[in-house]
């Protein structure tokens, strides 16, 4: 589960690229394309094991005034518990 | 219409080894005429045209395939997500730096049990420690590492000792998938199929080690779905999110779909938008309209999509049908006789497995430097 240190960055095997055909970010993973939103492909790009779970939300609340903080963690824990995202301690 | 984000390219079905559970076609030898080089590089520019995200080379062994480096450095260039499926044969350290340069990024691995004697076995050749080498050197090129194993009667027993396997080779994930009952895994069916007990006893394995590995392994399990009561969303529909493209270069909407008798569609005769939008093969079961009932007035029919038509041919000769795997099937007794077998206690010396067989020496391709 995230905690407000939590790192997250992407496993090792899921990639984040755009995809001109669509015009939409994508994670690929071996077995499943997830087409992100605009606000969804915003977190996984500030996903980079640099950042805390509190600077994304702090970093995105503003541009997105509509995204809570706890949507951003439901979001990101989602990801982690089907292996796509690292919650690594900060 | 929808556009595809997956194409299986079966590059081969030449492979080393001769597993029983393969859902390769039965006539392996109509498939020799392979594409070459150049073909693959154009079905990828058309693919990643029509949308596709991933790539998956598979056979047979694409390592078999000497132009896979280059046909992987194509796909990178082109932004697909690649995936190589391989028994690891022929994975030399030489081959896999080569992959790893060239943009590979993925690397599954088959195992057939957790030790070598069971595992040689249902391989057919010695096989297993050149498999645990090559797993161990793909984690040490850090690359992502699935290990895949097909279950059956003669290894799901063995559940705990694979999982084992796998934390020991520092795997990221493991994809555990009871066999899927097309081309040989048909014909070896009976022998095949397990017991109930058994897939309780690894329910329970999998359950503990999923929470033991949690965060750090991914386990993905598939039960057979002759023990299911719904039948699986085979292939998220068809002609509606993957593609295959088979050694000769013939396209399918999934790829055991050789046997259903519809009107080929070649990447030699056609570019793969065509074949996506306007083929017959891939028009046949799009969709809901060409659904029977129990599926037309069903509210799963989004869900499963009827389930899977190869299994309705191969089990009624009618691909429109119903996959009998479904309880709501007016041919569900095919598959609860065939369950009913598989629980009955059998002497083991009925078992039989029938190898699948090399196919005839292939020609290489013809431009194989390109």
């Amino acid at each position: 589960m995230t905690e407000p240190g939590s790192r997250p960055k992407l496993a090792p095997h899921v990639r984040l690229s755009f995809d001109q055909t669509r015009q939409r970010y994508v994670l690929l993973t071996p077995e499943a394309v997830t087409v992100l939103n605009d606000t969804g492909a915003a977190v996984v790009n500030l996903c980079d094991g640099q950042r805390t779970l509190a600077e994304i939300v702090a970093e995105l609340e503003p541009r997105y005034n509509r995204v809570p903080g706890e949507e951003i963690e439901r979001f990101l824990n989602q990801l982690a518990a089907t292996g796509r995202l690292d919650l690594s301690r900060g | 219409m929808d556009r595809p984000f997956g194409l299986l390219a079966e590059l081969t079905y030449a492979c080393p080894l001769q597993c029983p559970y393969c859902s390769n076609p039965l006539d392996l030898s109509r498939y020799g005429d392979e594409l070459t080089t150049a073909e693959w590089l154009r079905v990828l520019d058309q693919a990643r045209e029509l949308g596709v995200l991933q790539l998956h080379l598979s056979g047979g062994e694409p390592l078999q395939r000497r132009d896979l480096t280059e046909i992987t450095r194509h796909a990178s260039e082109l932004g697909l997500y690649t995936n190589l499926i391989t028994s690891a044969l022929g994975l030399s350290s030489r081959r896999a730096e080569e992959l790893r340069a060239a943009g590979l990024a993925h690397v599954q691995i088959s195992i057939q049990a957790d030790e070598a004697a069971l595992s040689d076995r249902i391989a057919g050749t010695a096989s297993f420690q050149r498999k645990l080498t090559a797993a161990r050197m793909v984690k040490k090129l850090d690359w992502p590492l699935t290990l895949n194993v097909v279950l059956h009667r003669h290894n799901v027993d063995r559940i705990a000792g694979i999982l084992a396997l796998a934390e020991e080779l520092g795997a990221d994930r493991i994809e555990l998938a009871h066999t899927q009952y097309y081309g040989w895994a048909r014909r070896n069916r009976d022998a095949l199929l397990p017991g109930r007990d058994q897939l309780d006893r690894a329910q329970t394995v999998v359950r503990a080690a999923r929470e033991r590995l949690q965060g750090r392994m991914e386990i993905i399990y598939v039960l057979p779905d002759y023990y299911s009561r719904y039948p699986k969303p085979c292939m998220g529909g068809w002609g509606r999110r993957q593609l295959t493209v088979v050694p000769n270069g013939d396209v399918l909407p999934c790829p055991t779909a050789h046997q259903v008798p519809l009107p080929r569609a070649s990447v030699r005769e056609h570019d793969l938008a065509w074949i996506w939008d306007q083929s017959p093969v891939f028009q046949a079961f799009r969709g809901t309209d060409w659904m029977p009932d129990p599926c037309r007035s069903c509210d799963r029919r989004e869900l499963d999509f009827g389930g899977c038509r190869c299994q309705a041919f191969e089990l009624t000769g009618d691909a429109a049908r119903t996959d009998p795997v479904c309880q709501l099937s007016p041919d569900h007794q095919i598959v609860t006789a065939a369950v009913r077998e598989a629980n009955e206690p059998a002497p083991e010396s009925d078992v039989v497995l029938i190898p699948r067989p090399h196919p005839h020496p292939r020609p290489q391709p013809r431009h194989p430097g390109r």
